[in-house]
């Protein structure tokens, strides 16, 4: 049988998912215990208890110096940032994406500087952007927004570009306003395929928070990793990444969901597109 | 009967062979402390400041060369953009020596469990590293403001040694870690008022009109020591590495502080790889005290200063944890003088001095 056509079993899928996970859990206890067998004090490859202990510490425990309970702080912190960064791109995205898509004059204008302003890499100019908007809460989010938005206008833009024209065509026959067009045809069509590139950008807005917090800040998942890494705890730092990585894939899932049940008809359309 | 054989393979020995090689390749760069073995090349990680330049012009010049040749051995001299991750990777076991201060090679390699030994105490901060307020001219004024500084490093330290200098906590002002990357962009931002960091980033700074040194290392003179250390047990092993490395350092400092022509282009050229010029490198030099004859750094170490400043250090990391989270006591961690003395734990001594190397060059024997 052709290899594309051979199924594993059901029971044997499950397995299959969790092997690599498992692999990388082996590999990560077999390097842990050589290093700590030759120094008990490593802290590249801590051994899972003194990551157990430092779970306790940073998420379960209230930290004596500041009253709070670090992980919960910082968590709370990274996600409020990303929360508004979100809520800012997404609109804009929305507003620009569909004026670049629809109509012919902000294409006109836009659509070339949104394209080119995308490639800019918004980490290297950093020094221009804590002139403009200072160092605290506002640089984050502008950091992020500037980092998510080009990419998600460009694929609103598109998207709406590629509904059909007799669609258009058809809703003006019936006398639709560019706005009723707008709000009846294109956006329903265009949301459930900005959720799709929003889940792409997930990926992305966290690089850019964690960059942003490892600059200046207070609290915040970024900023505790690259705190901690200044003594190397990699019992510290290892945690939050899986914390992270936990937050990002919950996004994505909540996404999906969303869009399974906000736009039950997308499936399909997906499937015969 | 293709796909019969790939299925075998699959299943076969031949799957558990390549898991296994594929985990050996994963596990074994990650433990290669592990096999300790007769070594003849060395690798040193060095970051830029300017009492560490000598290490990158000596490489450029042949210097290093000259004197691994003399004993018979490589070493090789790696520049790291990145100073915590210099560190982090020596402790790891990337590299045998590292250019660092007291105050990290306590906090990460010797309470990490990596035994440090330090070799060459190249110089201290004296002006160095500063409190920079702006438009405030007074170290008090600084109570109640912002203060950006690289959480944990020698800044930080110093911060805390002025604050108990006017009889402030560090309670009575609000940390905000700040990359020292971003320092000087950040001095320009409304909301940043006062600063702790290093040179060459303080003449960045001071170059605002609004700027106020009101506290500077030279009030604390001997306490932010920048030293080349090296792994003690590579060390025990390999004396000569140690020795080399000696005769590299005192050959290249001789240049530094040299009158002549040589010593001038020396000052230039590490100047210009540490991204001024040279009147900018000469007046960082001005604010470090070099100790460029080794009978200097020698008697320094075997001072009785060096002894009461590591035990301010270890009570400054203590205090902030970074002895380690369980650690009962500022004790936890032994630090070995050059008379042999120990702070804290005999039986965990993870960071020594030692002026053996800078002894023998003082002498003439290398």
């Amino acid at each position: 049988m052709r290899m594309i056509n051979r199924h594993p079993p059901k029971g044997l899928v499950l397995l299959l998912a969790l092997l690599p996970f498992f692999l990388v859990f082996l590999t990560y206890v077999t390097a842990s215990a050589i290093r700590l067998a030759d120094n008990p004090a490593d802290k590249l490859l801590p051994a899972l208890s003194s990551i157990a202990d430092a779970i306790d510490r940073m998420a379960f425990t209230v930290n004596a110096r500041t009253d709070d309970i670090l992980m919960l702080v910082d968590t709370l912190a990274s996600l409020e940032r990303l929360a508004i960064s979100l809520a800012i791109s997404i609109t804009l995205a929305i507003v620009a994406g569909l004026a670049i898509g629809l109509l012919p004059y902000p294409r006109a204008l836009f659509s070339t500087f949104v394209d080119t302003f995308s490639m800019v890499p918004p980490l290297a100019v950093l020094p221009i952007l804590f002139i403009t908007v200072g160092l605290g809460e506002a640089a984050k989010i502008t950091l992020i927004t500037i980092g998510i938005t080009p990419p998600l206008i460009r694929d609103v833009a598109m998207r709406t570009a590629d509904i059909p024209r007799q669609q258009l065509v058809k809703a003006q026959t019936l006398g639709a306003s560019t706005w009723t067009l707008t709000l009846r045809v294109v956006l329903p069509q265009v949301l459930p395929r900005l959720i799709d590139s929003l889940r792409l950008q997930i990926g992305p807005a966290w690089l850019f928070l964690i960059a942003a917090e490892a600059i200046a800040a207070e609290a915040g998942l970024g900023y505790r990793i690259f705190l901690v890494r200044r003594y190397l705890a990699m019992d510290v730092i290892l945690p939050y990444v899986a914390w992270i990585t936990l937050l990002a894939f919950m996004m994505d899932f909540g996404l999906r969901i969303l869009q399974r049940r906000a736009f039950p008809w997308f499936a399909d359309a997906r499937a015969s597109a | 009967m293709k796909t019969g054989y790939l299925r075998q393979m699959l299943r076969g020995p031949a799957m558990a062979v390549l898991m296994a090689g594929l985990g050996a390749a994963i596990v074994l760069p990650l433990s290669s402390a592990a096999f300790a073995a007769p070594k003849k090349e060395f690798k040193l990680a060095w970051t830029i400041y300017v009492g560490w330049m000598p290490w990158q012009y000596a490489a450029e010049t042949g210097i290093v060369k000259k004197w691994a040749d003399k004993y018979g051995i490589k070493i090789d001299v790696v520049q790291v953009n990145d100073y915590v991750e210099s560190i982090n990777q020596y402790t790891a076991g990337g590299f045998d020596a590292l250019t660092v201060t007291n105050m990290d090679a306590l906090s990460t390699p010797a309470v990490g469990g990596v035994d440090t030994t330090a070799l060459i105490v190249g110089d201290f901060s004296n002006g160095n590293d500063a409190v920079i307020l702006k438009n405030k001219g007074k170290l008090a004024d600084i109570k109640g403001q912002k203060v950006n500084l690289v959480e944990f490093s020698v800044s930080h330290y110093l911060l805390a040694r002025a604050l108990s200098s006017v009889g402030m906590k560090e309670k009575d002002v609000k940390v905000v870690n700040t990359s020292d990357a971003d320092m000087a962009g950040a001095w320009k931002t409304k909301d940043v008022t006062s600063v702790v960091t290093w040179n060459p980033i303080v003449e960045e700074v001071m170059i605002d009109k609004a700027a106020r040194k009101v506290f500077d290392s030279s009030q604390i003179p001997g306490e932010i020591i920048d030293l080349t250390v090296a792994n003690t047990e590579t060390l025990k092993d390999n004396p000569d590495f140690g020795k080399a490395l000696a005769g590299i350092w005192y050959e290249t400092l001789a240049l530094v502080v040299s009158q002549s022509p040589e010593g001038k282009a020396a000052r230039e050229a590490m100047g210009k790889a540490s991204g001024t010029d040279l009147a900018g490198f000469e007046a960082q030099l001005a604010a470090t005290k070099l100790f460029d004859q080794p009978a200097a750094a020698s008697a320094f170490t075997k001072g009785a200063e060096i002894g009461a400043t590591m035990d301010k250090v270890r009570r400054f990391l203590f205090e902030h944890k970074l002895l380690g989270n369980d650690a009962k006591s500022v004790d936890v961690v032994g630090i070995e003088l050059a008379d042999g003395k120990v702070l804290g734990d005999k039986k965990n001594v993870k960071f020594r001095f030692t002026d053996t190397y800078m002894s023998a060059a003082a002498a003439g024997k290398l």
